[in-house]
């Protein structure tokens, strides 16, 4: 990735690994970053490509622990291609794909794949994560050390649960001298049954099947006990009720290693969506009911669940946002809410519809930029040593975006093959104007591209 | 075939006379384009379509039952699910009023070869078809096809555990028939509530038009979040309706009692101990309806299990008024028929 020097001119530079939230430049050469804050006029080499950023955000580039790219097996929802130009527009740099492919991420050789295919294709970089079990099926361990070796970052069976106990005691205990966190789908499958959303009033009149809070409750009550039985590192993925905030405080209070991860959609929109007509008239269901882009795994949940997430976001209680980009085609969506697939196209909506919390005041900028890089990379460790800072001779990775543009949300000008989200029409405020990886450009808004940059 | 001067008279004059007091009947009901759920009807609406039915009753108590009122007009009927009284009460409901009705069942059509629902309603939709009457097994099948289908009209035979708005209107009708006025009646639904589509629409009906509904059973066939769970919003018309475990109690003073199926799988998931002791705590029987108000009526929707809901004294006994429900639907249906698969005329 050959890019010339680069200077980002007069942008407010927010790096949550090293506290600084200042206005000022970033200098880059040869793909790292050469000066950050002030930069004197000697250091700036000639023919050096300006962007003005004034009035813009620069931070390390995003990280997601937790997004489909659906390749191999599944290219009809996504690619490594569309999946990471997504990511690159919604500002991410470096993105973990989950293994739930076909055939599953469980041995070196499906890694090399990824790895292969992302070096031709990707525009971002991409970090395998491997199964916990062989074939995703919960049944024997995956040869965690030979994976680990390979590149992946974390083990995670996600889209299913680990359901036996002592499967998961055994990874949790096994993984251990690998350094790496089994990541933690929570799902009691006996409880969840048939549910296709939250279980609670909005079901309950659509006449729709449920899933309790409980059937995320009691996986992570019985994982955060399996954590503290082996003292491995436990994460958990895209947590949703206030209940399993209560849990995660607890288990951090006792001091075992857990670490969890919040979606955007879960701090931001709740099961009324599923009714329809939110912001309109909620009072009847109507032909925009049963939006099947609203079913999505851990179901949309209650105002006092959101409200409960972005506190626990804002302490520190959660480490991370993560996406669970999960892109599908137009069929598996254009059906019934029972017959729909589960999941939400979100990488290219991430940061419009987190820094809702930050322009109600109830999240600070600077820490959702914790909450997109510092936060994730903490989590997996080593592997992302630089990738969350912006500190000299880092790669330069950057996020540049606009904190307070409003667009609005079509669909069909995402990136990502799938289309499937809940907030297609609905305004949003904060925009990515451009992503650099290793210092090259891989995005640029459309709307910059005729203005700041010179 | 050349019919006797004498019939052809009759019918020509049935045929008159009825369009012209359906029209008469009908101008009072507000537009509508399709019958999803109560949900979305108000107070006079309802008083509108059930007037409108009053005046199809009649059609169909004629010698001849035919009416010109639908004539040109296609109506499919869409069924994803075994039906017997609904889609034969439908079915009369747009013959007797002149459509032409076209029955498809899902077995040796398209579907068995995979066609999706959407697929399968714009095909239809394609053919010039004024109405679809869809009855499925999911919840909110007919939303999917009124979000998508620009130039049909809409109405629920059924969808899931959701709905079941036409069944809803025709016990309204059918009460208002036998005891005058539904407001501040108490109406007494019991049996296994939480998976009924039809129990679901009558709440929303009964409690628009100003009934006291409560709902009984097990708790664990009850709809407990409907009016609780937290965050979600109660509709301010629903804020009314009741629940309670205890049968002998519920009764007490009810205007209305109805009961509901109670399918038999619902022991081997585990909603039930058994059978035996569903009978023994919330059977509708003649010992418990003494303590109902004299001249209760006693409804089902049908298809009965008598014996288990329902013991068949009752369900056959004076207070029962089933049938009645029955030809009520083929009423309420004419109305509706006549109201959505007259659009952009």
């Amino acid at each position: 990735m050959g890019s010339g020097p680069l200077l980002i001119k007069g942008a407010r530079i927010i790096d949550a690994s090293s506290g600084m939230d200042q206005v000022g430049h970033i200098l880059v050469v040869d793909g790292k970053i050469a000066a950050v804050g002030q930069v004197s006029q000697d250091q700036v080499p000639d023919g050096c490509q300006t962007i003005d950023a004034a009035g813009l955000v620069a931070c390390p580039g995003f990280i997601d622990l937790h997004c489909h790219l659906r390749e191999p097996g599944f290219e009809f929802k996504e690619t490594i291609a569309s999946g990471t130009r997504a990511a690159a527009k919604g500002g991410f740099t470096s993105i973990c794909a989950m293994p739930n492919t076909e055939p599953p991420i469980d041995n070196a050789a499906v890694v090399d794949f990824l790895r292969f295919r992302s070096q031709a294709e990707a525009s971002v970089k991409v970090f395998p994560i491997a199964c916990v079990s062989k074939g995703r099926l919960g049944r024997e361990l995956s040869e965690m050390e030979e994976l680990a070796s390979a590149g992946a970052v974390a083990f995670s069976d996600d889209g299913d649960p680990v359901y036996d106990a002592t499967l998961m005691r055994l990874a949790l205990a096994y993984s251990l001298d690998l350094g790496l966190p089994i990541i933690d789908h929570c799902q009691d499958l006996s409880l969840s049954g048939n549910g296709v959303m939250a279980e609670g009033a909005v079901a309950s009149r659509l006449g729709l099947d449920g899933i309790p809070a409980a059937a995320e409750e009691s996986m992570i009550a019985r994982d955060i006990a399996l954590a503290q039985l082996t003292g491995g590192r436990l994460h958990l993925a895209h947590i949703s009720t206030a209940g399993s905030i209560h849990l995660l405080r607890q288990a951090k209070d006792r001091g075992l290693r857990v670490t969890a991860e919040v979606c955007p959609h879960h701090l931001t929109i709740t099961d009324q969506w599923v009714l329809g007509g939110v912001g309109k008239d909620a009072g009847a269901a109507g032909p925009f009911s049963y939006d099947t882009s609203t079913k999505v795994y851990p179901p949309l949940r209650t105002q006092r669940d959101v409200d409960a997430l972005v506190q626990a976001l804002a302490e520190g209680v959660i480490d991370c946002i993560a996406t669970d980009h999960a892109p599908h085609d137009a069929t598996s969506k254009q059906c019934t809410y029972e017959e729909a697939a589960f999941g939400i196209s979100v990488l290219e909506t991430a940061l419009g519809s987190t820094m809702q919390m930050v322009h109600q005041g109830s999240l600070g900028l600077a820490d959702l930029v914790h909450s997109l890089t510092v936060g994730p990379a903490g989590v997996v460790g080593p592997a992302f040593d630089g990738l969350a800072s912006l500190n000299t001779g880092t790669p330069a990775d950057i996020a540049l975006f606009d904190p307070d543009l409003e667009w609005v949300v079509d669909p069909q000008e995402f990136q990502s093959q799938g289309k499937n989200t809940p907030l297609a029409g609905v305004t949003l405020r904060g925009q990515v104007v451009a992503t650099f990886v290793d210092g090259k450009m891989v995005y640029q808004s459309e709307t910059s591209k005729t203005g700041a940059a010179s | 075939m050349t019919l006797p001067n004498a019939i052809e008279n009759q019918i020509g004059n049935g045929i008159e006379n009825a369009g012209a007091q359906a029209d008469l009947e009908i101008t009072a009901v507000p537009e509508r384009r399709h019958v999803l759920d109560l949900d979305d009807f108000s107070r006079p609406e309802i008083n509108a379509l059930l007037d409108s039915a009053k005046g199809m009753a009649e059609v169909l108590g004629r010698d001849i039952k035919k009416v010109p009122a639908l004539r040109g007009r296609v109506i499919v009927t869409l069924f994803y699910e075994a039906s017997t009284r609904t889609r034969i009460s439908f079915e009369e409901a747009g013959k007797v009023l002149s459509a032409d009705v076209i029955n498809m069942s899902t077995s040796g059509s398209s579907v068995e070869k995979g066609e999706s629902l959407l697929n399968t309603a714009l095909t239809i939709q394609a053919m010039s078809v004024d109405a679809i009457v869809i009855r499925h097994p999911h919840s909110g099948a007919p939303y999917l096809l009124a979000r998508h289908l620009d130039r049909v009209g809409i109405i629920n035979a059924g969808d899931g555990m959701h709905a079941h708005p036409t069944q809803a209107l025709l016990d309204l009708f059918t009460v208002r028939e036998k005891l005058g006025a539904l407001e501040g009646l108490k109406i007494v639904i019991v049996g296994d509530v939480l998976h009924s589509r039809v129990a679901r629409s009558d709440i929303w009906g009964f409690a628009k038009m100003g009934a006291q509904v409560v709902l009984c059973g097990p708790n664990t066939l009850l709809p407990l979040d409907l009016l609780g769970g937290d965050g979600g919003q109660i509709p301010t018309e629903l804020a009314s309706v009741k629940m309670d475990t205890d049968l002998d109690r519920a009764i007490q003073d009810a205007d209305v009692v109805m009961a509901l199926r109670l399918q038999s799988e619902r022991q081997h998931s585990g909603f039930l101990p058994s059978v035996r002791e569903y009978i023994r705590r919330w059977q509708v029987t003649e010992a418990r309806l003494t303590r109902a108000k004299p001249g209760v009526l006693v409804m089902h929707p049908g298809p009965m299990n008598e014996g288990i809901e329902i013991s068949s004294s009752i369900a056959h006994g004076g207070s029962s008024v089933i049938e009645e429900q029955v030809t009520s639907g083929v009423a309420v249906r004419m109305a509706l028929l006549y109201q959505i698969a007259n659009q952009g005329r």
